[in-house]
């Protein structure tokens, strides 16, 4: 049957030369201004939420939604626009800033660090399942379900192939080619 | 040039509404030569505005005006403000629908006959018989063109209906095929055939599958005799000191309000926004809201006993090739009391892609136990479950006490509690669906709740005393004669089967007796 390629391609767009500086994690903070993925493999300028904070919630994106297969740059892609709402938002830059401030603080208080420092996933969820009804925790996650699995770009990675009416539908193209049902 | 007609034109028939029910009459009315004005809230999207887009169409073509819901449904947990998934637009939810039109079985329409005295449900036996649709059914499944129906082919079968099938037979299912759908398996009535693109929700794209927006509609304008007019909201139903409705008064694309007098006017805005319509028209002869002397309009709100079971494999699948809901196993859509319910279900293939899998799956999860069924989607089958769930008088759309629209209108709330009767049969069915796919070798199933109502069903309900319902067995209400209520929400109960091709079926019956009723001047 015909199967649809799921490996990565994405294209290491290299923003910043250097990985300036920061934490023990792979997304960094570079120069105050920039947030940076491993390897600099993608950057994005933050204007109005602190750095660290959208840092923060690109790995908080991750560890509610995991997916191995997913590069970084595909959550950050997720949160950027939190920036620019934040900008017009008072409120929601508020409701942002505040809610990664006590996230920090409850990952200090258990583990001796900031939320991006712990190591474990496991343990990052943890504290995510602290807070999972309250409304910062859902307006990232309920954020992701678009902002994250409507990226045309991840679905192949799922092996979903989006559109097809402009290719002729899968009348040609294997709608019935399972092989490995037994009678 | 389709005919336009006169606001002061007191002749004409006005509909409200343009999908299955109001679509379908509209065409009949205008084929026997009556002059017909449609109103339909949405704007009109033709086939080339569709995109294979789950949410580009969602935004496009969904009807997201504001809505409450209430109860102990879990959809007023997971979409507490979108309690049902319908179509705001020309066609209505037949854009949007799967196609699968299935007759109700005989004892369907004798409910209260048949199981007898349900605690807590308002059964009622219709005021017709499945001998009174027949001839009627026979001329809808002709004028949809359903396949294994007037010598049609079924449709070929999809991957996801090939994992359903092997594992029907191994459960030892008799009746597993690609469905009775109204979707061309070959070219017909103007229309091409099945090209298996899938996305069938967000509109199809070659119209293989029946909608009244490119069937019935254009066939009635071409007649001269039909109007459709697209963003019209109907806002009341007005009535003069003889309680005969004269008119009705709507807001156009610029929001300004008009009135289009009539000499008949049909509901067909389906089950919630239909009540909400007779409640809002209130007046100081029909306090309680129009046609509502029994007190049931806005009662007995169904919405089928639905749930969705998902299962992985360990080798590809793509679910989402072809259509939608290609295959159905009717083996449990009997009445078999010994099962723990009363009533049946049907189980048929459905598939969601990527986007909207995200959202339905399970509703408000995440973490690892959620993305590793996602990481298995290219693998994943799945079914949708759909059985008769139990009418109750609590169940019900009323007026939001303070909320209002963009009109200044109440805004409807659906509240719906779940019957013990919906919940067994619920269980039964997950597990049923769970062990079609473990026959193949499943290696993990996913019991999925309910999406929002597709299906909304009961709310001006049909019944043979004026006390027990809304509309008679023409679907006219019992206390306006030229008052008629066209979509589900007539239906005294819901059975197991999908409701587009009843709906359908109880238009073209009503336009006879419509234009019976004119002929003779009795309306």
């Amino acid at each position: 049957m015909r199967t649809v390629d799921k490996k990565s391609r994405v294209s290491r767009r290299q923003f910043l030369q250097t990985a300036g500086a920061g934490t023990a994690g792979v997304i960094a903070i570079v120069n105050g201004a920039f947030v940076m993925g491993a390897n600099g493999a993608w950057a994005m300028e933050v204007e109005n939420l602190q750095p660290s904070t959208m840092a923060t919630l690109i790995q908080m994106a991750r560890d509610i939604y995991p997916h191995d297969h997913l590069a970084d740059s595909y959550y950050a892609k997720a949160m950027i626009g939190y920036d620019a709402v934040a900008g017009k938002n008072g409120d929601i830059k508020q409701l942002l800033e505040t809610g990664v401030a006590e996230l920090d603080g409850a990952a200090k208080a258990k583990h001796g660090t900031g939320y991006l420092s712990v190591g474990w996933e496991e343990d990052r969820a943890d504290l995510l399942k602290a807070i999972e009804d309250d409304s910062f925790f859902q307006r990232i996650r309920g954020g992701l379900i678009t902002g994250l699995y409507n990226q045309p770009e991840v679905w192949a990675k799922f092996g979903y192939e989006g559109a097809s009416a402009d290719k002729g539908g899968y009348i040609d193209r294997g709608f019935d080619d399972i092989d490995w049902l037994k009678a | 040039m389709a005919k336009t007609y006169d606001l002061n034109d007191d002749s004409v028939v006005v509909i409200i509404g343009s999908g299955a029910g109001g679509g379908t009459l509209g065409n009949e009315l205008a084929q026997k030569g009556i002059d017909t004005v449609i109103l339909e809230a949405g704007g009109r999207h033709e086939i080339q505005d569709f995109e294979n887009d789950e949410w580009g169409m969602f935004g496009k073509i969904s009807w997201l005006d504001p809505r409450t819901t209430s109860g102990d449904w879990r959809v007023a947990k997971d979409f507490s403000g979108l309690p049902a998934w319908i179509v705001k637009a020309v066609g209505g939810s037949t854009v949007h629908w799967a196609g699968a039109s299935l007759r109700f079985q005989e004892h369907e329409l004798k409910v209260q006959s048949t199981y007898g005295g349900i605690a807590g449900a308002n059964l009622l036996d219709w005021p017709i018989t499945l001998k009174d649709l027949e001839p009627y059914y026979a001329k809808a499944e002709d004028k949809m063109g359903v396949t294994r129906t007037n010598d049609i082919e079924g449709l070929p079968g999809n991957n996801n209906y090939k994992v359903m099938k092997a594992g029907a037979d191994k459960l030892g299912y008799k009746h597993c095929h690609t469905g009775r759908m109204a979707i061309n398996s070959a070219p017909r009535d103007g229309r091409g055939s099945c090209q298996q693109i899938g996305f069938c929700f967000q509109g199809c794209k070659t119209g293989a599958k029946w909608s009244t927006l490119y069937t019935e509609i254009p066939k009635g304008e071409a007649t001269g005799k039909l109007e459709v007019r697209a963003n019209a909201q109907v806002l009341k139903i007005e009535h003069n000191a003889q309680g005969k409705v004269t008119g009705v008064l709507y807001a156009d694309a610029e929001g300004n309000q008009q009135l289009q007098k009539a000499r008949v006017v049909c509901v067909a805005g389906n089950s919630i926004e239909s009540p909400r319509l007779l409640l809002n028209s209130a007046s100081s002869m029909f306090p309680d809201g129009l046609a509502n002397s029994s007190g049931q309009v806005g009662r007995n709100y169904m919405r089928h006993m639905t749930g969705s079971v998902y299962a992985v494999f360990d080798k590809p699948v793509n679910m989402y090739r072809g259509t939608t809901m290609a295959g159905i196993i009717s083996d449990e859509s009997r009445n078999d009391p010994s099962r723990g319910f009363v009533g049946g279900y049907e189980m048929e293939t459905l598939s969601l892609g990527v986007p909207f899998m995200a959202a339905f799956l399970n509703p408000g999860a995440w973490g690892r136990s959620f993305t590793s069924a996602m990481d298995m989607y290219d693998h994943m089958a799945g079914m949708w479950l759909v059985g008769e769930d139990m009418p109750q008088e609590s169940n019900r759309i009323t007026l939001h006490d303070s909320k209002k629209d963009q009109h200044g209108l109440p805004i409807p709330n659906v509240h719906f509690d779940d019957h013990p009767n919906d919940i067994a049969m619920r269980n039964h069915a997950y597990q049923q669906g769970a062990a079609v796919y473990d026959a193949v070798g499943a290696v993990r199933t996913f019991p999925t709740p309910p999406y929002p109502s597709t299906h909304n069903m009961g709310t001006n309900r049909m019944s043979e005393k004026p006390r027990d319902g809304v509309v008679n067995k023409w679907g006219q209400t019992h206390d306006v004669a030229n008052l008629f209520v066209s979509d589900g929400s007539q239906f005294t109960t819901g059975a197991a089967e999908n409701p587009t091709l009843t709906i359908v079926t109880l238009a073209i019956r009503q336009a006879d007796y419509i234009a019976e009723q004119m002929g003779q001047k009795a309306i």
